[in-house]
């Protein structure tokens, strides 16, 4: 039974989560994701935005445990992901699915649409995590395909056979396979022509409406995130810089590092555009196997104070659902 | 759906593409078609042979070509040159499958864990092939024939054994390329286990450059075991084995040319003809060689 509260139920628990990379011949580490905490209500979508390279997608790997994390919880449906045992785990694993950003290098290419959308039900099976006949299955798969707008005649072709956008939607069906609860899109439309982005968009807005999915999106296209999410993270060198509800980051962002991506996105219409004030960010992002003394953002950022070089500021709540980590808001 | 649609009307799978591709490309046609040839030959041979290959007959003994009845002569015992070459052709295949079976399984076992474990396994796996690559390569399968002893199953053994480095390395090679993909990557999160994602997902995807490395196999498992007959450490007189036929006959180059002469050539052929099919393989399969 559906209650009024559900949307406040929390689904997912990210606690100071750490994830570090060895380098070789070396004791320094890779710092791809360093203390990043959040929570996701059931239902919503939480939008995850950065530059190449700051951590947004080993943040989703880690929190599929596809990377052990070097540190910090992950708390799913109730259950701390890292006290599970390795079977705990399979069963676990079955709410949370994924979907990646090339759907050219995601489909097994040996394998037919059919095959590919199965392989989550076999596996399921195998491991004794759900049971389901044969025949059920090659329904089942049937009816996957026709949720993501496939015509069930193609699916003894191979993912070559299909456009960019067909083979996100074979990479949807197959994440939908088990009926997840939270579905973790890497990056889902980046690869898509602007045209079949929507398509792939609405999709997963409707899919979201029907099932009641959960969505961690991830994306470097803050057009898109501005559309898909109920609210928006920003993540910046491995660590989150503002947090806050969709509408209130576009209008209103607080943290000097969002206020300077969201001046470099093109508005559609060329009056505006040529008044567009852009904060062009000067020096590069810093090394991610250097431990700073101070915010990480304090080399590049043009409101920079002493007090930002010294230490590092905590994510801290100054608006109804809205955190930043800016010592200008200490 | 518009875009399902558009799709519909191409119907092909990459097998049938594969076979389009191996039709133009004429060096692997040649390939195919000679040892299409010998693998009938040797299916074949009790039925088209002329004679028994092993009957002997002292009176028409060095009988040459096209005399007496004899389409190819008869050796130093008398015995029916053409149903020897046939009966040989049999055999030769026989060696070839048999030992690139033995390297082919085991070698991509080797090196397909290898690369999927990585780390300490690799490293501890791999050097252990460096030192089997160290040894000349004929004369590692001497010894191991020479341990087991000789005769014709011995000899594929040895030859299937000295051959496993090669394997492991082009399966270690594509399987490292393979493992970071993102399919790989997909069917992870999916739960998918270990051997699953070995067997299912990644040595299927390495599939092309095996095929090339087994096929090139064959001709090479050929010859060796022809050189190893020819030793007499592989098949024992009286089998028709070709590098047998050489090595038996060899002192009568002068007298009796044909004796000699029409194992060498066969040999050849079918060496020739997985060599060939082989590289044309190798041209299909890597889209790099395409144009």
């Amino acid at each position: 039974m559906a209650t009024m509260n559900t949307q406040e139920e929390i689904l997912l628990e990210v606690k100071d989560l750490k994830q570090h990379f060895p380098i070789k011949h070396s004791h320094n580490v890779i710092r791809a994701v360093d203390g990043v905490s959040f929570s996701l209500k059931k239902g919503e979508t939480l939008g995850l935005v950065g530059e190449s390279g700051c951590g947004k997608s080993t943040t989703a790997r880690a929190i599929n445990y596809l990377y052990t994390p070097t540190s910090g919880d992950i708390v799913l449906d109730g259950v701390n992901l890292s006290e599970l045992s390795h079977k705990e785990m399979a069963a676990a694993r079955k709410d949370m699915q994924m979907v990646f950003q090339d759907p050219y290098a995601s489909l097994n290419p040996r394998m037919t649409v059919n095959q590919i959308i199965l392989e989550p039900l076999k596996i399921n099976r195998n491991r004794g995590v759900i049971t389901m006949t044969s025949a059920e299955m090659d329904k089942r798969v049937e009816e996957l395909m026709e949720i993501v707008g496939l015509s069930r005649s193609l699916k003894n072709r191979f993912p070559h056979e299909f456009s960019g956008g067909q083979r996100q939607r074979i990479g949807i069906a197959r994440a939908l396979a088990l009926n997840p609860k939270l579905i973790l899109l890497d990056e889902p439309v980046s690869a898509l022509d602007v045209s079949i982005q929507s398509q792939v968009l609405n999709l997963l807005t409707k899919l979201q409406k029907e099932f009641g999915l959960t969505y961690l999106f991830i994306a470097h296209d803050l057009a898109v995130v501005k559309y898909i999410s109920d609210r928006v993270a920003v993540m910046y060198l491995g660590k989150l810089v503002e947090v806050s509800p969709s509408a209130e980051l576009y209008d209103k962002p607080l943290h000097p590092y969002t206020q300077a991506l969201l001046s470099a996105v093109p508005i559609p219409d060329p009056e505006v555009e040529k008044s567009r004030q852009r904060i062009i960010l000067e020096g590069d992002v810093p090394s991610p196997d250097k431990k700073q003394e101070g915010c990480y953002f304090c080399d590049r950022c043009p409101k920079v104070m002493d007090r930002c070089r010294k230490n590092i500021p905590e994510l801290k709540e100054i608006g109804e659902g809205h955190q930043v980590a800016c010592w200008l808001y200490a | 759906m518009s875009e399902a649609q558009i799709k519909e009307i191409k119907n092909e799978n990459p097998l049938s593409e594969h076979w389009y591709q191996l039709r133009k490309n004429k060096t692997a046609m040649t390939g195919l078609v000679i040892i299409a040839l010998f693998i009938l030959i040797g299916i074949f041979a009790p039925l088209i042979s002329p004679m028994d290959p092993l009957e002997q007959n002292i009176e028409f003994r060095k009988t040459a070509p096209l005399t007496g009845g004899y389409l190819l002569g008869t050796d130093d015992l008398g015995r029916d040159m053409l149903s020897r070459l046939l009966y040989g052709a049999r055999i030769s295949m026989i060696i070839g499958v048999i030992s690139v079976s033995i390297s082919l399984v085991f070698g991509s076992a080797i090196g397909l864990i290898s690369a999927y474990y990585g780390g300490i396994v690799d490293k501890i796996v791999m050097r252990l092939i460096d030192i089997m690559l160290a040894f000349p390569y004929i004369l590692l399968t001497i010894v191991i024939v020479a341990v087991l002893g000789p005769s014709l199953m011995n000899a594929m053994v040895a030859i299937g054994i000295s051959q496993i480095p090669r394997y492991s390395r082009v399966v270690r090679a594509s399987v490292l390329a393979e493992k970071e993909s993102d399919y790989v990557l997909a069917e992870r999160a999916l739960g998918a286990g270990d051997l699953e994602l070995m067997f299912k997902s990644i040595l299927p995807n390495c599939l092309a450059p095996i095929s090339v490395q087994a096929t090139l196999g064959i001709g090479t498992a050929i010859l060796d075991s022809a050189a190893l007959s020819f030793l007499g450490l592989g098949a024992q007189p009286p089998t028709p084995e070709w590098g047998l036929m050489i090595a038996s006959s060899k002192e009568f180059i002068t007298s009796a040319w044909w004796i000699v002469t029409f194992p060498g050539i066969a040999t050849l052929l079918s060496v020739l003809g997985f060599n060939l099919l082989g590289d044309g393989l190798r041209d299909i399969l890597d889209p790099r060689m395409r144009d």
